[in-house]
């Protein structure tokens, strides 16, 4: 016991101090540069410099203004809305298939499903569009999402996958005995103890989607999402203010979003695990 | 002889002419997983397998004027190896995604270090602090350095406010460093998480012995931590380097015309210059060099291994 202690104090104490400023400089300069883009959007300027002369919400007025943006909007919400439904329903089957079943070839399925996470986006949005284009498809919001599925798929198989992992397969079995036919087994005892693995899934594949810029920028026709109205409006300096508070509302948006769906993800896991 | 085996069935299976079909897909396990996996596997196919194979296909085809000859040849990848253009873009993205993924796994292995063995309370919390801009909006998180980095942005005019400089760096925009360390930036966690998962692997007893045989705390991580984690920096490294090859986002939004990557060449064969085939060729080029570096990398990785066990 006191042995233990003393490696403890050892391994654990020692480098402490420098090691721990090291972590929040790490996060500092995680987060500094993002955290310019919420600052200089009160800032009252046309350019972003220093010093700030004064502060204001025009901008944040000015985006309501503007139906380019809200259509943007509602085009972003409706794409990320159907894929992370279509994203989270498929990774439902799939991580099921994955974790209860002995398939053949499991190892190099699940290698191709989660493929897209370490392959250039702009691989699969230049072939994909190439594909659309012999079939004669028009590019739309049709498309993107098409090819935002694709992204989110192993997003949410590898938020689903653990859930299947962390629960006892006799809870189903013990339903079906009791007679219940595999749709209502799965309806009532598979979801409720997936479900905060189903409610992470959607909203992680929903910010993915929401935010994904490189599939849309190659499959999007003339209907903008709203990264595809950001990237247009780069290419305007005098648009920056503008820009800069639609960064900051997508921003604190995402970043809300993807807390709640870590948070639920993994403390739902957490409590299964305690039980057991 | 059916009458019975109805009867037998599990209750609420349907008295159909499927009976004989549901039964095999209830006692077969791997149909049935295969079944399920379906959906998934359709879709992927139809949209990742079945539009490289047209990829490859039309890389091997010529633009001429408006239209496409159908002649098979190599001709596009011909000319990829012999225009200093290309092969100079091609070195250079790869280059600069080596440099990006150096720095980011040098820089992210003390965080993971930290994470694994120094936070013992709210772990999770850390973790997703840190995990949570990488699912946000990449276009935004490149375009914060350009507001960083600009020729009035938050560096120079900061440091000519404090009046440490006069007039604005303008090296700091536009250039082959500001791609690299936005790379580093936007891709870090990548590189940390799989550093992180190997590190928090590591049986702590495994340090207490060596502790107990006498190794100072250096010495401790040099020969106990450092090769078990290995496996983590190997993943990292991969991680980060693949993606990072193809990036257009980055060289456009912060990079200068001495820092356009192969991406952003892509990306023109399919804008305005408009010539299909050649991006396709381009893109499977760019594949194939990820993939040689990849096997180059692990090659040298077992030999390194191989040579430090001996």
């Amino acid at each position: 016991m006191s042995d233990q202690d003393t490696v403890k104090r050892h391994h654990f104490h020692k480098a402490n101090r420098s090691l721990q400023a090291y972590a929040f400089f790490f996060m500092f300069v995680l987060y500094a540069p993002i955290m310019f883009i919420p600052l200089f959007s009160f800032s009252s300027g046309l350019y972003i410099r220093f010093p700030i002369d004064g502060w204001t919400l025009q901008w944040y007025g000015d985006l309501w203004e503007r139906t380019a943006v809200l259509n943007a909007l509602k085009n972003s919400v409706r794409v990320g809305v159907s894929v992370a439904i279509v994203s989270t329903i498929l990774g439902i089957f799939a991580a099921k298939a994955l974790v209860r079943y002995r398939i053949p070839g499991k190892g190099p399925i699940i290698g191709f499903i989660l493929l897209p996470l370490v392959v250039p986006p702009i691989i699969f949005g230049v072939a994909l569009l190439l594909m659309v284009n012999a079939l004669g498809i028009p590019l739309s919001l049709y498309t993107i999402a098409a090819g935002h599925i694709i992204i989110c798929l192993p997003f949410a198989i590898a938020t689903l996958l653990p859930r299947f992992e962390g629960y006892d397969a006799a809870m189903e079995e013990a339903a079906a005995d009791l007679g219940e036919n595999s749709w209502w087994v799965f309806w009532r005892v598979t979801v409720p103890i997936i479900l905060p693995g189903i409610v992470a899934s959607l909203l992680l594949t929903f910010t993915v989607s929401f935010d994904e810029f490189v599939m849309a920028f190659f499959l999007g026709g003339t209907d903008l999402t709203l990264p595809l109205y950001v990237w247009g409006q780069l290419r305007i300096p005098r648009a920056f203010p503008v820009v800069l508070a639609l960064g900051t509302l997508i921003l604190l948006f995402s970043f809300l979003l993807v807390f709640l769906g870590l948070r639920i993800g993994r403390r739902g896991a957490i409590k299964l695990v305690d039980r057991d | 002889m059916t009458v019975t085996s109805e009867l037998n069935a599990p209750a609420g299976a349907d008295k159909t002419a499927f009976a004989g079909l549901r039964r095999l897909f209830f006692q077969n396990e791997s149909l049935r997983g295969l079944v399920l996996l379906t959906p998934t596997l359709v879709i992927l196919s139809i949209t990742v397998i079945v539009p490289f194979l047209l990829m490859g296909a039309m890389s091997l085809w010529t633009q001429i004027g408006f239209d496409y000859t159908d002649d098979w040849s190599f001709r596009n990848y011909g000319i990829i190896l012999t225009e200093p253009l290309y092969t100079t873009l091609l070195l250079r993205s790869l280059g600069m995604s080596m440099a990006a993924t150096l720095v980011t796994v040098m820089l992210a292995y003390p965080m993971a270090y930290f994470l694994a063995f120094h936070v013992q309370k709210n772990k999770l919390i850390w973790l997703i602090i840190i995990t949570l801009p990488f699912w946000t909006s990449y276009l935004l998180r490149v375009f914060a350095w350009r507001v960083v980095l600009g020729y009035e942005g938050v560096i120079n005019t900061g440091l000519m406010e404090i009046g440490l400089i006069s007039e604005p760096l303008s090296f700091l925009l536009y250039s082959k460093s500001a791609v690299i360390i936005t790379l580093a930036h936007a891709w870090a966690a990548f590189a940390l998480l799989p550093i992180y998962v190997s590190l928090e692997k590591i049986d702590k007893s495994v340090l207490e012995a060596s502790a107990d045989l006498g190794e100072g705390p250096v010495m401790r991580f040099l020969r106990v931590i450092l090769p078990l984690s290995m496996p983590g920096v190997i993943a990292g490294t991969f991680l980060m380097f693949i993606p990072t090859v193809g990036d257009y986002v980055t060289a456009a939004l912060v990079g200068g015309p001495d820092s356009r990557m192969i991406g952003n060449l892509i990306e023109l064969q399919f804008g305005t210059v408009d010539n299909w085939p050649m991006g396709a060729a381009l893109a499977i080029t760019m594949i194939i060099s990820i993939t040689m570096v990849g096997l180059l990398f692990m090659v040298l990785s077992r030999l390194l291994k191989r040579w430090v066990a001996a």
